[in-house]
Formats: structure tokens, sequence, C-alpha cells
């Protein structure tokens, strides 16, 4: 058992996410396209490559850097069996992130976020709850512009965070930010894409594992 | 298993915080065995065959057994089976790892949010049909489904199939989008699982049966109807073949109802369709006064008028008024009043 959980940590890239996407990916689904200058976040601006006609692009450099690593830390949280929460408050994806979620075996929440589902969870839920052990924001402003408040929360209640941040969004609360559009369906299916070919991938390397133990 | 700062006060059982009784399974089984066994010991009590014992013979057997002086019927002894006392509740969500079964548990009203899910992806389904259609140049059905034979279920309803609270908004907004399904073409696709959330409206008409013509020795065509109002009871022969003829109790109508109103208050249903002197009238009446005895004839010869004419035209007399029983009576006095509205005099000092 100490020998399943340990392995994949002696590697950098165990699950091999590099080969899931390429920078081309990236440009072509519309990643480094940001929101104008005026919506810029103060924080967002170490992630901006530049400004072109009041807009601001992306650096896919650094996306493809922050993306590796997220892609990374939820493959190892799905080996070791942990549960995912896919956030986003954007009403043109609900549907596409709730159906990714349910493919992965893992759980979504793309309605209305009542106040203490993670904070009061003992009494909303009941006795024996056990919290998500990652939560994802595909999204993570909320429909009002301001940051959802699943990232303060998750913060609170010591979950780790990944989240893709736009050029308006604040990325300090979030533990694995992914800088890339959040707008354009291209982008949020891509990102779909590659979490839910990870999240498959890292289940099925632990079943392996699981299956290699058994026999010896 | 994350350690999360948790107060003692919340680690011990408040037995009021936990919400209405949490009824196991295995609590629930128990219970439908020992109602089993029940019903087979009250089966032997009363020396009828366990095997064939019904729930109508236990509800009488009880009856007899505990004979009861109270009005309420849920007050009284009763033994039903224990899925009609104990409500329906959610059993726990997750498994034994912690994982929770429904994928949408986290938002707190996982049924309502997977229900909505399932119809926008229906939606989803018929806007690709369309397309394809209009893809491949066919034209767009649309059956007129009957929209006044059906209404969408209530919240009430809706609560009771997901077995969880809904608020006002969540039900409309559930509504609207069925609403939307149902007004595009190609929904006959989803026929099916719109029908789950609605319910046939019994249109008001069908229940009422309209008596056939019976024929007396002559050959005369004739028939009956019953009105009343107020404290009247009256009934109605009406014969075709007629000169307009009316008799109330034996007398003439001239002679029963001297005042004018009366008369045509009697007329009414036969001006209405046309039909002054084309039928006789022998009606009896007792109770009431002048005009309630009045408006229980009307009533009578129009619901025995109906056997003489065709539907539509019953439906006129009904939108007019005529089928219905004017449901006025006199309110009662109450006390510290003087009347049934007037109050004693106010003094200011």
């Amino acid at each position: 058992d100490d020998k399943l959980l340990s392995e994949p940590l002696s590697h950098p890239d165990f699950f091999n996410v590099k080969e899931l996407f390429t920078l081309k990916d990236l440009f072509d689904a519309r990643v480094h396209l940001g929101h104008k200058k005026g919506c810029r976040h103060r924080f967002m601006e170490p992630y901006i490559f530049g400004c072109r006609l009041d807009q601001d692009i992306i650096d896919l450099e650094q996306t493809m850097q922050h993306l590796q690593l997220a892609l990374n830390f939820t493959a190892h949280i799905a080996y070791r069996k942990g549960i995912i929460l896919f956030i986003s408050r954007k009403r043109q994806f609900c549907h596409l992130v709730e159906c990714t979620a349910r493919a992965c075996g893992e759980y979504a929440h793309t309605r209305y976020w009542q106040g203490g589902l993670l904070t009061n969870a003992h009494i909303q839920f009941g006795a024996g709850v056990r919290l998500p052990d990652l939560i994802v924001f595909l999204s993570s402003l909320n429909n009002v512009f301001q940051t959802h408040v699943a990232v303060r929360d998750a913060a609170k209640m010591n979950i780790p965070t990944v989240g893709v941040v736009d050029t308006n969004c604040n990325p300090s609360l979030i533990t694995y930010p992914i800088p890339g559009n959040d707008d354009s369906p291209s982008a949020v299916e891509l990102y779909c894409k590659l979490f839910r070919m990870t999240i498959i991938r890292a289940k099925d390397k632990r079943r392996q594992s699981e299956a290699v133990e058994e026999l010896r | 298993l994350r350690l999360i700062y948790t107060t003692t006060a919340v680690q011990r059982k408040n037995v009021g915080a936990s919400g209405p009784e949490k009824y196991t399974e295995a609590f629930i089984k128990k219970q439908i065995e020992e109602f089993n066994l029940g019903k087979r010991h009250l089966a032997n009590m009363m020396g009828e065959d366990p095997e064939t014992f019904t729930q109508e013979d236990i509800d009488r057997a009880i009856a007899y057994l505990f004979p009861s002086g109270l009005f309420d019927g849920h007050a009284r002894p009763m033994m039903k089976h224990p899925r009609e006392i104990f409500p329906e509740q959610r059993k726990i969500q997750w498994g034994e790892d912690g994982r929770p079964f429904h994928f949408l548990f986290y938002t707190g009203k996982q049924s309502y949010y997977s229900l909505m899910h399932e119809t926008y992806e229906k939606l989803l389904n018929v806007e690709k049909h369309q397309d394809q259609l209009i893809a491949q140049d066919l034209p767009l059905q649309k059956e007129k489904r009957n929209l006044a034979g059906s209404r969408w279920l209530t919240k009430i309803e809706l609560e009771e199939m997901l077995l969880e609270k809904l608020s006002d908004d969540d039900y409309s907004r559930f509504i609207q989008l069925l609403q939307k399904l149902t007004d595009l073409p190609c929904s006959d696709i989803e026929e099916k699982y719109i029908q789950k959330f609605s319910k046939e409206l019994p249109v008001q008409m069908q229940k009422v049966v309209i008596e056939p013509l019976q024929y007396d020795e002559q050959g005369v065509a004739f028939s009956t109807g019953e009105g009343r109002r107020k404290t009247a009871r009256a009934t109605a022969v009406v014969y075709d073949n007629g000169t307009g003829k009316m008799t109330v109790n034996g007398k003439d109508i001239l002679h029963y109802f001297p005042v004018l109103q009366d008369r045509e208050q009697l007329l009414f249903p036969f001006q209405f369709l046309g039909r002054i002197g084309k039928h006789d009238a022998v009606c009896t009446v007792s109770g009431g006064g002048r005009s309630a005895q009045a408006g229980a004839i009307r009533l009578a010869c129009a619901k025995a008028l109906r056997s003489f004419v065709t539907e539509k035209e019953v439906e006129f007399m009904r939108q007019a008024g005529l089928l219905t029983v004017d449901p006025r009576v006199k309110e009662r006095k109450k006390p510290g009043q003087e009347g049934a509205r007037r109050k004693f005099t106010w003094k200011k000092r």
C-alpha cells in the first residue's frame, strides 16, 4: 500500500501529462485571449504577454508550465482516490462541466453556491460527510464578476484549488492557477477534455497498480 | 481525512438540531415484519383466513374491535402498512469510503439540479434533431398538443417526487424550462419525458351525464329535472309537442306566481333556447319563499331541457348560468352582532 502511494511521487511527471497538449493546441483553442486593458487585474500582470489593440494576450509559455503542474497535481489526487469538485458559474458551460464531471466519475457544482456548503458541511449534509479533496475552477468568477466564494472557503478548509484565471480574476488564493481564457467555448472544451483525460488516466493507472499488487 | 476545527458544542449530539427523526432501513423492515405478523393475528381473532386478509378487512376489524367516537379520522386507531405511515426519506448519500453516490451531491439540492440537467439535455437533443431536419430540408412537424387538457405538476407534487424541499423560484424555473421544451416544434421526440410532469385536467362537462329522453303512453317525449334554491326543492317534468302551458303544484303559473318577475324566471330557460311555445311543464315545489321557488323551478326546467337539446346548446346554457346551483343561502347570525353582518350601535361614551 505504501509502495502504491510513494511510487508516483518519485517521478516529476509520472502520469506524462505533457503529451496531452501542445502550445499550438492552446493557441488554436484561443486560450491566449484575455479581456480588455481596462478589466485587467493587477495580480495578473506577470502572466500577460502583451496588449494588442487594448486586448490583453496571455503568455502561453507560462500557461503551459502552470497547466502542466495543475494537471499533474489533479492526476496525483485522482490516483489517491480523492474527491474532485468542478466549479464554474458560467451559464454557457454549466451543462458541459456537469457532463465532464459525470464522465470522470467526479463531482460538479455549477449552480448557485449556498453559503455554508464547505464551512458548514456537517450541518448542511449530515454528520459523517467527506469534503472534496480538490476543487477545480473552470471559471473563478461568479455571475457578478467577483471572485467565487468557494476560493475563500476552500482556503479556509485547507482544500487545494486548481483554477483557470482570466485577466480580470484574482489568482491569489488559488494554489495552482492556470492563466488562460475562460470565456470562449473552444477554450473551455479544451480544459474539460484535458481534465477528463488526466483523471481517467490516473484512475486507470491506479487500478493497474492495484491489480499488479494483488497478483504478487 | 482532514482535521477540521470544530467546537465541542457541534460534536455533542444536539437532539433538536438533527431535524425530523430519520428512520433507518432496518427499522422500517422490522416495522413491516411486525405489521404482517399483526395482520395474521388479527385475521385469526376475527375468524377469517390469514392469507386473504386485505387492507379493507383490517380497517373493518379495527373499527369493530376499537370503536371510537372521535370525529377526526386521523385520530382514530388505525393499522396501516408502514410505508404509508412513515414518510419516504432519503437514505445516507455516500458509501463506505465517503464518496457520495450522486455527482451533484455537493450542490445541496441534488435531485432538483439533476432534474434540471436532464431536462436541459432533452432540450439540446430536440434542438439537434431540429437542426438535422432543417439540414435535410424536411418539414418540422407540429401536432397540436391539447394545451387546455393538461396542467404541470404543482410544487407540492414535485417536492414529493424529488423528496426534497424546493423554493418558489426553483419551481418556476423548472416549469419555464419545461415550457421552453414543449414550445419547440420537434418536441414530440421527448413526449414521454414531458408526460411525467403533466397531469390530465378532467373537463367539467364530461363528468355530467345527460339522461336520454323518456316516452310516455301516447308516445310523447318527456324529461325530468330537479332544482333547488335557498330552501326550496323543485322537480319538473317537461313534455314535448306542447303549447307552452306550465302547472305548478296543480295550479297554473298565473295563479301560483302573481308577480311578473317570478314568471319571467320560469320562462327564461325556454326563452334562451327559443322554445317558448313548444314545451309543456308540470312542476312540484316545496319549501322556501316566492322567489326561491321560482329559482328552483327554473333550474329544474333547465336540467330537464338538456335532454332535448344539442351538446353545444347545453354548453351555452352552462355558460349562461342556467345549469349552476345558486349557492347563496341565508348567513347565520353571529353572537355579539345584531345580524349576520350588522353590528350593534357603537356609542363613543
